[in-house]
């Protein structure tokens, strides 16, 4: 005789199932909600600037508090150079580990440089700021940028990127610290999507004679494509948001210079420098305003991001 | 277990009344440069009243903001406000310790004071009008020091700060050009150069780069073993960041109770005085809603120009002198009122 649960039961269990629904309804609302406000205020406060300057905002690079002109073109400038340097060194790098942890490394070694990797994850950004001024920018000035300068500095093309002096902090290092920074980030999360590939996939394709860079390129990269611009997509978000550790490093000086080696400014490390002394309506209404051009930036990153993955996925799509 | 839950319960209750009850907590923010000794103050004040006082340094935009916005008891400004904006918001304020700009070089071979400065020159030289270190405008004011033939790096403020309003007034007043192209502002837009961070981040950039020059608060300089310069006063003469020249700055300016107590005492007249110094003010609203916590504000600092004068001296910061202090007092009596009307603190005699 099978057991029947009471009336009484039963409704409390509706009751309870109702319950937990609404309240996790709630609290994706509430998230929401926020998201709304939070573009809101920004909006909100950025109105002064954007009825006194429009457009002209954007591209101009004049930053002057005492006479009230406010261009964003530096700020911009130096977070997007920041990122695309963080991401130049940072995708190699981070490929690289994820490829020696997963195929390369002997099996005892996985675990400890695994959990090495996510410890730099883990480290506050204001200590990597700090690290950066003291330790890292005194060995770029003393090493790394005159060897730059020797062997670079008369290259036609690019050798305009690595002149000026000696100054070990500026837009590179700026760029290189950021790059430790998004490492862990993209090469955990590369690891974590190789390491799901199907065992069947790659033994099939060394059957073939296939070498392991050929299993790495044709095999594991496509199969797990979504996963690894995520990761990048990831590491960008943190390049581009990041305070403390490039504002310690990257010089601070509203003036657009072709050099790398020269200080710039980014829009977080404005924001941090400058909100809290800021007076004048004109100026924290400049400074807001620069906050919801990260914001911008951040949503067309992301938009692009998902808009590739739909294009490979068609494409795939089609091909098999 | 129950039983011990709530034992822990009612001990931290206990706890919390207890800290409550420890007397009424004054609050303050703004300016960065005076809060090591108003920490200072407040620790030794605390030991000796209880009466806590929470300071939060968040800059001195923010703290005119704040004061205004009434959600602090007072707050805290490197540049003071004019009497036009202290009437718009009813507030009235007075300075509570003096402190130096000191201009710092980082050249090989050369030791600190050494080097002699005008106005016009560290105003070109921030201009970028002068460019490398022997330059003849800079050379003839150091005969027998040999300058190196390299570019000078300029290091400035990355943040706005009372520090860069000082320095940036100074060289507004002996440099036509750069009050006509930059002025002077807690935060401007400077021709060229590196920012740091905070004080610290100055010192530390102009200590790393090679043939640099930059300006920090006065405490920082000995703190971290700079090495300073001697700038030309209005008087003519070369003089040393010292206690006595920010004394003698202070000594010839003139303190004036109804304006504020309105004084940038930057390029002062006396043949000892240092031309970057300045005082930090505190604001606090004339007409007062809560009295008893003005009382506790007014109070505080009472206290701390009677007995906060070493403590200051060991932070290299400057008290002010008596006869300032005491016009200052009367000030607090005409000006900080109840909503009854009445004077919240009295002069005693």
């Amino acid at each position: 005789m099978p057991k029947i649960i009471s009336t009484a039961k039963l409704k409390r269990q509706q009751l309870l199932d109702q319950l937990f629904q609404k309240t996790t309804w709630f609290f994706t609302v509430i998230v929401l909600i926020l998201l709304v406000a939070l573009i809101g205020s920004l909006v909100v406060g950025s109105l002064p600037t954007i009825k006194t300057f429009g457009f002209n905002f954007l591209i101009s690079s004049e930053w002057n508090p005492v006479t009230e002109q406010f261009g964003a073109l530096v700020p911009i400038v130096g977070t997007l150079v920041t990122a695309i340097i963080a991401l130049s060194i940072g995708i190699p790098v981070s490929f690289g580990i994820a490829l020696f942890l997963t195929e390369l490394s002997p099996p005892w070694l996985r675990r400890p440089l695994g959990t090495a990797i996510e410890l730099l994850a883990g480290i506050p950004s204001i200590i990597y700021g700090m690290w950066g001024l003291f330790v890292f920018a005194p060995f770029f000035a003393d090493t790394v940028q005159p060897w730059l300068q020797n062997t670079l500095g008369d290259l036609p093309g690019i050798g305009f990127l690595f002149e000026g002096a000696f100054m070990g902090i500026g837009m590179l290092a700026a760029g290189i610290i950021l790059a430790i920074m998004v490492i862990p980030f993209i090469a955990a999360v590369m690891r974590d999507v190789f390491e799901i590939v199907p065992s069947m996939l790659k033994e099939s394709a060394y059957a073939f004679g296939a070498t392991t860079w050929e299993v790495i390129w044709n095999v594991v990269l496509p199969y797990t494509k979504s996963g690894v611009i995520g990761g990048i997509m990831l590491g960008l978000g943190r390049a581009l948001g990041e305070t403390m550790a490039v504002t310690f490093v990257i010089g601070n000086a509203h003036q657009l210079h072709a050099s790398l080696f020269m200080p710039g400014n980014s829009i977080a490390s404005a924001l941090a420098n400058e909100f809290t002394e800021a007076d004048g309506e004109l100026y924290t209404s400049a400074l807001i305003e620069l906050g919801l051009i990260l914001f911008f930036i951040t949503f067309v990153v992301l938009a692009c991001s998902k808009l590739l993955l739909t294009q490979l996925k068609k494409r795939e799509g089609v091909a098999t | 277990m129950r039983g011990h839950f709530f034992h822990v319960l009612a001990a931290t209750a206990a706890l919390l009344c207890t800290t409550l009850a420890a007397g009424a907590d004054i609050t303050g923010a703004g300016a960065t440069f005076p809060y090591p000794i108003y920490a200072k103050w407040a620790d030794r004040y605390h030991k000796e009243t209880g009466i806590r006082l929470n300071y939060q340094s968040i800059g001195s935009g923010g703290g005119i903001k704040q004061i205004k916005a009434g959600t602090v008891d007072f707050g805290a400004s490197d540049k003071p406000l004019t009497r036009e904006e202290l009437e718009k918001d009813g507030l009235t304020q007075f300075p509570t310790v003096l402190g130096g700009v000191v201009p710092i070089i980082n050249l090989e071979g050369i030791e600190e004071g050494q080097v002699k400065l005008t106005g016009k020159v560290l105003a070109d030289i921030f201009l970028g009008k002068i460019k490398r270190w022997n330059d003849a405008s800079i050379a003839e004011l150091n005969e027998g020091i040999v300058l190196p033939a390299s570019n000078i790096a300029i290091v400035h403020r990355a943040d706005g700060s009372g520090t860069t309003f000082l320095f940036t007034d100074y060289l507004s007043k002996v440099s036509p050009e750069w009050k006509a192209k930059v002025g002077a502002a807690t935060s401007v837009a400077w021709p060229i150069g590196t920012g740091g961070k905070g004080n610290e981040g100055v010192a530390n950039f102009v200590k790393q780069i090679k043939n640099s020059i930059g300006y920090v608060e006065a405490a920082y300089v000995k703190q971290n073993k700079l090495h300073y310069v001697q700038l030309q006063n209005l008087a003519g003469q070369y003089v040393l960041p010292t206690e006595e020249s920010f004394r003698a700055s202070a000594a010839n300016a003139e303190w004036d109770k109804d304006s504020g107590f309105y004084e940038i005492l930057t390029n002062k007249p006396g043949s000892g005085s240092w031309p970057i110094t300045g005082a930090t003010f505190v604001l606090m609203h004339k007409s007062q809603s809560k009295p008893a916590q003005a009382m506790q504000v007014l109070k505080f600092f009472e206290w701390a120009y009677a007995h906060g004068r070493d403590m200051a001296l060991e932070l290299d910061y400057i008290p002010l002198p008596d006869n300032l202090v005491a016009l200052i007092k009367t000030s607090w009596e005409a000006n900080v009122k109840g909503k009854d009307g009445r004077a919240i603190y009295t002069v005693s005699e």
